[in-house]
């Protein structure tokens, strides 16, 4: 991937809309009333309207911009809005509907944060969260991720590959694979506390890579989204992103992270193994047992009439970068 | 107040309770509010709204015999044709927001997928109590048009079915649908044992 830095003149995504402008904006839609704001919208207003709906009163949690680096590869691919990337999550900790954490998570406290890199490795390491901007420099990457339900969104992410942590903690000849863990605190994560709320999976959420798969340079840490620190619905303050696997592997909140020699028993793995496989790699050839994984539809802007059914592509569209790392494997096998 | 002002009376309630949500869910979807995916919205309100109709609907005649007001039998095809109504939308909306007309997509998952093939005989079975709800039809049909409609005993069970089959990992709300489904059946146990031993005499 090409690293630019960018010009000091050059404008971000949220440098283009003036902060008090869009609040402003959004006291006018606000006086227009909703209904009457829903009839004379234009598309353009669309944006701010949904956030009005989504009740961004109760948005308190604040994130912060990031200086990183632009992806300048991938600007051509049309973006999910932000209010959709943020609104719409499955994030189990927080309630099992997709508008849940968007509202559940805004107490959410990531400060102080410590995630710990241990394992089979020479140096393990504790970060806490200042640590999690400031010691690699950060990059966008705009990815596609598709949701093993079927849906996708495009995503400018903020972070730093795995790799560049991995290697920091020097790992050993043993550490064949990787094994994710997120945050357990059920007095903060209501999921956790309340089994139909956290929609019967096991906590602490639990997932898993193999070494080579977390080293590929596309595996990122990511802090950020949109130019500016995760909100907690998307995983705050730092979250793993793998796009050419189903959605549930990029794990949220992470806490800690082990090299392991063994196989880790994952998450939805546990919960239904003839589902949910441990590497659940995007394969529109290889059906989820109760729906097709040949096409999906690609979330953007747009209310109910948007045509949006697209044909999902091997490993995400992502097999120049990874297909290599699955030679000779049986991909119906190994889902 | 007499028992026909009453009827009118719940018939327009029902008419505006069952209405109103419609039309603020599709104003919404259209107008692209109804969060981030408004497809995977509409298909979950309308499939659950149907369930819920048939579920009130069956609990029409126990609740007329307990409060001894025989004239509530008169909403229940009201009721019923609502709660196909909604089993329509939820159907169509599969098929023009989710597999959006893609024809083979759509025969292949009703096949395929046995969550949308149980899905898919309660609707059919539904549309043939929608069909028959014409009084002209029901005079017509004599004794058989109860025994055809007893199958809204199958249909609910089936669409619960249909529903728990349906999720991820969350189960508790399809078990307690299923749990009132079957304790409105139980409420009818001599009926459906008598059913039962009509269809499999020993």
């Amino acid at each position: 991937m090409l690293i630019k830095t960018p010009h000091k003149s050059q404008l971000n995504d949220f440098d283009v809309t003036n902060e008090s402008i869009y609040q402003e904006r959004r006291s006018l839609l606000k006086q227009m009333g909703f209904l009457g704001a829903g009839a004379l919208m234009s598309s353009a207003m669309t944006k701010n309207a949904n956030a009005s709906f989504f009740g961004d009163d109760k948005i308190i949690f604040k994130t912060r911009p990031l200086e990183f680096s632009k992806d300048n590869e991938n600007q051509g691919l049309i973006k999910t809005p932000e209010q959709k990337v943020i609104s719409h999550n499955n994030f189990y900790e927080f309630g099992a509907k997709k508008n849940q954490p968007a509202e559940l998570a805004q107490n959410f406290q990531v400060k102080p944060w410590q995630l710990r890199i241990s394992g089979e490795c020479d140096k393990p390491i504790t970060l806490d969260y200042d640590d999690l901007t400031k010691l690699f420099p950060l990059e966008e990457r705009i990815y596609r991720l598709r949701c093993v339900e079927a849906w996708s969104m495009v995503i400018p992410w903020i972070g730093f590959p795995l790799a560049s942590l991995l290697k920091r903690v020097v790992p050993n000849s043993k550490a064949k694979y990787v094994a994710f863990e997120t945050l357990y605190d059920p007095k903060q994560m209501p999921g956790q506390a309340n089994r139909r709320l956290g929609g019967g999976i096991k906590y602490p959420y639990v997932e898993g890579l193999r070494f080579d798969e977390a080293m590929n340079p596309l595996t990122l840490m990511s802090v950020g989204l949109y130019g500016k620190t995760l909100p907690p619905q998307n995983g705050a303050p730092i979250r793993l992103v793998v796009p050419w696997k189903y959605g549930f592997k990029s794990i949220k909140s992470i806490v800690g992270i082990k090299l392991l020699e063994r196989q880790p028993r994952t998450t939805w793995q546990k919960l239904a193994p003839r589902e949910y496989g441990f590497y659940a790699n995007v394969n529109p050839k290889h059906d989820h047992p109760r729906w097709s994984q040949a096409s999906e539809r690609r979330i953007t802007s747009g209310g109910l009439f948007s045509r949006n059914r697209i044909d999902t592509l091997a490993f995400n569209g992502y097999g120049e970068q990874v297909a290599d790392l699955y030679r000779g494997m049986d991909l119906s096998k190994y889902y | 107040m007499t028992s026909s002002t009453k009827i009118f009376i719940l018939k327009v309630l029902i008419h505006l309770s069952a209405l109103i949500p419609l039309l603020n869910l599709y104003f919404l979807a259209f107008s692209d509010e109804l969060g981030a995916d408004p497809v995977e919205r509409v298909i979950h309100f309308t499939g659950i709204g149907a369930l819920n109709l048939l579920l009130i609907t069956l609990t029409v005649s126990p609740l007329a015999k307990l409060l001894k007001q025989g004239y509530l039998l008169q909403v229940r095809r009201l009721l019923g044709l609502y709660a196909y109504s909604y089993a329509v939308f939820h159907l169509v909306n599969f098929l023009a927001f989710e597999v959006q007309f893609d024809g083979v997509l759509f025969v292949n998952e009703v096949i395929k997928r046995p969550y949308i093939t149980i899905g898919m005989v309660a609707f059919v079975l539904l549309t043939a109590l929608a069909i028959t709800s014409v009084h002209k039809l029901k005079r017509k049909m004599g004794k058989s048009w109860q025994t055809l409609h007893n199958y809204n005993y199958l249909i609910v069970i089936l669409v619960c079915v249909h529903f728990y089959w349906s999720v991820k990992s969350e189960l508790i709300s399809p078990l307690f649908y299923l749990i009132l489904s079957l304790s409105l059946l139980l409420l009818r146990y001599k009926k459906i044992k008598k059913l039962f031993t009509s269809i499999f005499p020993k």
